[in-house]
This record gives structure tokens, C-alpha cells and sequence, in this order.
């Protein structure tokens, strides 16, 4: 396929940008508390958090939604 | 509800911290999959996913310009089907300026011509990419740039246009509203949408950080106020019927919401009281 100008063929090519820089604040998961909800997985804007609760900082903004909507506060954010 | 893990949406896009638009597609995407092709006005998704030479998108997407990404779905729908492609998800994402004004003549077409696409209207009620500017969608009482809190005015003086009742009147098959703080109530209904033979239509709440003026981390708990005070309402409509999709337990007061955001905080304890009952009343014909 020919691909003009206009066009951008690598798919997710964004994961070049690593939001990680923008953070002041870093979520940090106590996996002993974590319940496995998928809380932080389904509301994260950057869609950083896996199922395994894994979280990205390469691409994590610091916003604080997943600390925030945890239910039993198993994450807390500290200054990175 | 089991939920795909793949994402559709990939991280490195410009959206501010916090940003519910991108909630909205990520969760959107989850239900239509893979075989998606992606359509969007221009406006803050289209601005932050798309910083040339890169995408954040997994999937085909096109931009066209402000006025017209139902007519664009339409076309892409429509050359879909010649090529005998009927299983394909075509998806136009657009803000509510780019829904309630600059694109209403493109949606209202595309609706009246009955093209197999889903229309999901991301609603942060207003201009946020342009900074700020108030839209159709636009609540009475919000403070935006061109409806300004001050001597002469307490913000915007009109109501929010009832963007999914026109679309009903439209009479496409699937109309629905919802909220980036109801997550599987969302998620079912693009996946309806996506079953759907014909348009559908979804209205998605969605706070903004920037500029409603509240805290990052408060985004989804800002939409669960909006559902939680009645300020607004999850709802579908298959086929003409109507039905309330969540009533909360024990309606807040509204000003459990509007308090939480600058763009409310100028207003008078008369006004906030006009928008409770307007809220009453809306919620007393819905029965919630």
C-alpha cells in the first residue's frame, strides 16, 4: 500500500512520547491490599494499567484517578 | 462482563492528566475490537491523538475537518459495503461542539439516511482544545470563556441542548446516553450500538479536568456526581422505547456537584436553586 503525505502508517506510534516526564506524583500499588477490582485498569485516560495491576511509568501522567477510585486504597501517591 | 485487556488506544497522546475523552474511547474500543475503523471531528481527541508523525490510534482513523465526521463515517461505511466489507465497525467520535454545533447538519444527514455507523459524542460541555469556549452543550450557569462569570453575567444563560432527544426524533434504532463513571453501563451500550442495524447514537458524560476546574484525580468521581445528583441521566432508546439504564439509590443534591467545580463557583445560591429544580422536574417525569 502507498502511503501520501497526510498519512501516518505506524499504528500506536505515540508510545514513542513517553508521558512518563509529565508526573510529579507516582501511583504506588500495596499489592497485599490490591482486590483486583480493575478499577485503576478500566478508568486510567492513559490506559497504562494492565490487568495484572501492572503500572506503565513510562507513559504515567500522575493524574491520581486510579489512587482516587481505588476502593480499598491500595494505592498511594508519593512525590516521584 | 468480561473486559478485553487489548487497548486500541495507545498511551504517549498529548491528553492533559486525567482526561475523560480518552476513558471514553479506550472503554468504547474495548467493545467494538479490532475490526473498527475510527472516525473523528476535529477537537481535543483529534488534537491529542494525532500529533504528526505519530498516532495513538491501533486501528485505521481518519480526521477530516470540524463540521463533518458523520458525513465522513457515512462515506467510509458506504465504501465499506461496495467492497462487500459489511462486518466492520465504523465509529465517529466527536466532541459536543463538534456534535451539537459545527457538526449537527452532518449527524442530522447521516441519522435521516439510516448508514450503518455509531456516533459516540464524547460531552465535556464546551470548546476545551480551543480553550474554553461554551458549546450548545454548555449547562446553565457554567463559567466559559465566552460566557464569562462577572458583574454583568452569571455565566451561561441557556440550557444544555438535549442533544440525544433530537437524535431520537431522528428515529434511528439506537439512541443512548451514558457515563464514563458507569463503565459496564457504557460499555453495553456501545456494544448494542454495535449490533445495531442501522445508526447509533451515544451521548457519553465525560468531566474535563481543564475546564471545568477541579483536580486531575476527580474525573470519574465528577461524573458520578453528575449521574448520582440527576444533573444527568443514564438512559437508552431501542427502537422508540425508553427506558432508565441506572437510578441512583438516593438522588445528592445538586450542589454536591456544582460546588465541586470552578466553573460553578460563582453562582448564587438563587441560581443553583433554579438548577435543582430544573433537575426535579426532570427527574420527577423519569421517575428517579
Amino acid at each position: 500500500m502507498t502511503v501520501k503525505i497526510g498519512t501516518v502508517k505506524e499504528p500506536g506510534s505515540s508510545k514513542m512520547n513517553k508521558t512518563g516526564s509529565w508526573r510529579t506524583f507516582r501511583p504506588v500499588l500495596d499489592e497485599e491490599k490490591c482486590i483486583d477490582c480493575e478499577n485503576c485498569f478500566l478508568f486510567c485516560p492513559e490506559g497504562c494499567i494492565n490487568k495484572e495491576n501492572e503500572i506503565d511509568y513510562d507513559y504515567c501522567k500522575g493524574c491520581g484517578i486510579c489512587a482516587e477510585e481505588c476502593p480499598v486504597k491500595a494505592i498511594k501517591m508519593e512525590r516521584d | 462482563m468480561e473486559i478485553p485487556e487489548q487497548e486500541f488506544l495507545a498511551p504517549g497522546h498529548r491528553g492533559c492528566a486525567g482526561c475523560g475523552a480518552t476513558v471514553a474511547v479506550r472503554l468504547a474500543l474495548k467493545m467494538l475490537g479490532p475490526n473498527t475503523v475510527a472516525v473523528s471531528s476535529t477537537g481535543c481527541l483529534e488534537v491529542i491523538t494525532s500529533q504528526y508523525p505519530e498516532t495513538a490510534w491501533e486501528i485505521p482513523w481518519i480526521h477530516v475537518a470540524f463540521e463533518n465526521a458523520a458525513a465522513v463515517a457515512s462515506g467510509v461505511e458506504r465504501a465499506l459495503k461496495s467492497q462487500g466489507k459489511d462486518d466492520v465497525n465504523v465509529v465517529a467520535f466527536a466532541g459536543d461542539g463538534g456534535t451539537a454545533d459545527i457538526g449537527f447538519q452532518a449527524l442530522s444527514g447521516a441519522m435521516e439516511r439510516g448508514h450503518n455507523i455509531i456516533y459516540i459524542c464524547y460531552d465535556n460541555e464546551a470548546y476545551m482544545n480551543t480553550g474554553v469556549q461554551r458549546s450548545g452543550a454548555t449547562p446553565y450557569g457554567a463559567s466559559t470563556t465566552t460566557s464569562p462569570a462577572g458583574k454583568k453575567s452569571f455565566g451561561e444563560d441557556k440550557p444544555k441542548k438535549n442533544l440525544p432527544m433530537i437524535m431520537a426524533a431522528h428515529g434511528v434504532p439506537y439512541v443512548a446516553t451514558a457515563s464514563i463513571s458507569y463503565p459496564e453501563d457504557f460499555m453495553k451500550k456501545v456494544k448494542k450500538a454495535g449490533e445495531t442495524e442501522g445508526p447509533a447514537y451515544i451521548h457519553v458524560h465525560q468531566p474535563c479536568t481543564t475546564g471545568w476546574g477541579y483536580d486531575p484525580s476527580k474525573t470519574i468521581e465528577l461524573g458520578r456526581l453528575a449521574v448520582d445528583t440527576g444533573a444527568w441521566i443514564l438512559y437508552e432508546i431501542v427502537d422508540g422505547e425508553f427506558k432508565v439504564t441506572y437510578r441512583p439509590l438516593q438522588r445528592k443534591p445538586v450542589n454536591e456537584y456544582l460546588n465541586a467545580q470552578k466553573r460553578f463557583k460563582h453562582l448564587a445560591d438563587e441560581e443553583k436553586e433554579k438548577i435543582q429544580n430544573y433537575v426535579n422536574q426532570v427527574c420527577a417525569e423519569l421517575k428517579i
